[in-house]
């Protein structure tokens, strides 16, 4: 090949790029679009991570519409409280947090309490959810083959090599909300990240003989709902279901479940505990108590029983200060309360046999 | 006249660009979730293609024969497209900024689409004139549009239809858009 054609070609190539390149930059001159200062600050604050878990197109999205007004600051579950507060100090809005919500699974069949079958197929919790209702006995049950596990794009979900079901790491927990959505069992749902009670069984049924299932299975007795004196507890479809709202965290309504399939977190269970110096036995805290845990007439120092389940609620109230919420000694006794008073019968009515022997007699 | 009326009848029904010579399959699965979105795409591939077929020809008559630089058609042909895809980017950004989100990323895949590149190097191979290039580039862009506007409104009907797990988004298009290439093959002979 002759120099003169490579030259020639690359002459072409050069000028047809020259002109084009000049072509293009007429145009982005004429059509040029002036970028919003605002929503390029609100992008600076975001992650980034286009997770799309704030329901708008990627970041760029989400930004573009808390600039127009469309959407509030507190959507991204990724930037977190941080990125909030950044993004309300550009909108010139005060920030409230949400509560932070994290994956949370509503299963104990694991090993002893649920019986597996013998699954041989696809390691996928969506094959084994077709086959036979499943493969664990209760088929609701977490089937523990990681669909979850790989759904997760922040690698806080594990399968528990031993229990073989899902354990949510609450720390990395996002909140995107992708494993809720893959589970095909439906085992997972979101909660309140500093929940210290929760429900792990979603089987509807009801009656003993779920558990021959699962021993640890809700059997549908609301002993739950009964025990709890804070209005949190009721039943939906068969399970109970916490207005972490209204919850207290005083963990009665798991002390109360005859299965424990309501789960709580005893180790952070606190007592209460009054200051014997500084209380003059007012007894607002007695009245306080749901418990009945509180001993302690008007003008007597008053005790913490062992019923305390470490609700706060009298501490609150307090006007002295007196009740600190510790770290418990012992775990709750529920008869350790308060024992009222026994009424006297009512007065039985003289026998009505005296009175007829007489007129026999006579 | 006759040649102008089988160009016409065989890009947009007989040689369909995405159910028989499946171009452009990119934009086609990727902006077909939505009628209004599809035919806004197809108007775009309309206006590059009838314009790069256009100036595709101009540069290939003028620059590349002279020359005997036939070899570097592709190149030079990818260039064109490149910047007219660009250009139009930058049109939709200020004058039509909704449909300019709606396309989202699938505005500069035009210029990686072969339905461009194909139609470009289709009207050197069949050695039109400049009327023809531009008639058959806008006549392909027409079948991709109509091909388009067909599944995007078979895929909107789907989504709201009681589809089993697994047939569920791609799967079920994917099968659709098959049968409906085997539905166009009937359209073989007609010219």
């Amino acid at each position: 090949m002759s120099i003169t054609a490579i030259l020639t070609a690359a002459l072409v190539i050069s000028v047809l790029g020259l002109v084009f390149g000049a072509l293009l930059g007429v145009t982005g001159r004429v059509f040029a679009v002036p970028s919003n200062p605002t929503v390029d600050a609100l992008r600076e604050c975001l992650p980034g991570a286009n997770c799309g878990a704030c329901g708008f197109p990627g970041c760029d999205g989400y930004a573009a519409a808390v600039a127009e007004g469309k959407a509030e600051v507190g959507a991204c579950a990724v930037g977190g409280p941080a990125c909030t507060e950044k993004m309300a100090e550009i909108m010139g809005v005060s920030a409230s947090a949400g509560v932070r919500m994290v994956a949370t699974v509503a299963c104990q069949g694991h090993g002893d309490h649920c019986a597996q079958k013998n699954y041989q197929g696809i390691h996928d919790c969506n094959a084994a959810a077709l086959v036979d209702n499943g493969t664990k006995a209760c088929q609701y049950a977490c089937l523990g083959l990681g669909t979850c596990e790989r759904a997760c794009p922040f690698d806080a979900i594990h399968i528990d090599p031993v229990k073989k079901i899902a354990v949510v790491d609450k720390e990395k927990c996002q909140g995107c909300k992708k494993c809720v959505a893959a589970c095909p069992q439906h085992v997972l749902s979101m909660q309140p990240a500093d929940r210290v009670v929760q429900i792990s069984c979603h089987n509807p049924g009801k009656g003993n003989a779920l558990k021959e299932k699962c021993d640890k299975a809700c059997v549908g007795c609301e002993a739950c709902v009964k025990a709890c004196n804070f209005g949190a507890l009721s039943m939906e479809n068969g399970v109970p279901k916490i207005d972490y709202d209204k919850c207290v965290g005083c963990m009665a309504c798991a002390d109360a479940c005859p299965t424990g399939a309501m789960t709580a977190d005893y180790e952070v269970r606190k007592e209460a505990y009054i200051d014997a110096d500084k209380c003059v036995g007012c007894t607002l805290c007695t009245k306080q108590c749901k418990f009945d845990a509180i001993e302690g007439a008007l003008k007597q120092k008053h005790k913490v029983l062992g019923a305390c389940t470490g609700c706060g609620a009298c501490a609150a109230k307090c006007p002295r200060k007196a009740i600190v919420m510790r770290d418990r000694r012992a775990p709750r006794n529920k008869m350790d309360k308060v024992k009222k008073a026994p009424v006297a019968p009512a007065a039985k009515p003289a026998a009505p046999a005296a009175a007829k022997e007489p007129e026999q007699k006579a | 006249m006759n040649q102008i009326l089988t160009i016409l009848i065989g890009s947009i029904f007989v040689n369909n660009f995405a159910m028989s010579r499946f171009y452009g399959i990119c934009p086609f699965l990727g902006v077909s979730k939505k009628l209004d979105t599809a035919f806004g795409m197809g108007m775009a591939v309309t206006f590059v293609m009838a314009v790069a077929s256009l100036v595709a020809y101009l540069v290939n008559a003028f620059l590349l024969v002279p020359f005997g630089l036939e070899y570097l058609q592709t190149i030079a042909f990818i260039l064109v497209i490149a910047v007219l895809v660009q250009i139009v980017e930058m049109v939709l950004k200020k004058m039509a900024p909704s449909l300019y989100q709606a396309l989202g990323v699938y505005l500069p895949l035009i210029t990686t689409n072969c339905a461009v590149l194909g139609v470009a190097q289709l009207n050197v191979t069949e050695g039109y004139n400049l009327i023809l290039s531009v008639i058959n580039g806008a006549a392909s862009a027409l079948g991709f549009t109509l091909s388009i506007c067909l599944f995007a409104g078979i895929r909107e009907r789907l989504a709201v239809g009681n589809m089993p797990k697994w047939m569920e988004g791609f799967t079920g298009a994917l099968i659709t858009a098959g049968l409906m290439a085997v539905a166009f093959n009937g359209f073989n002979g007609l010219i």
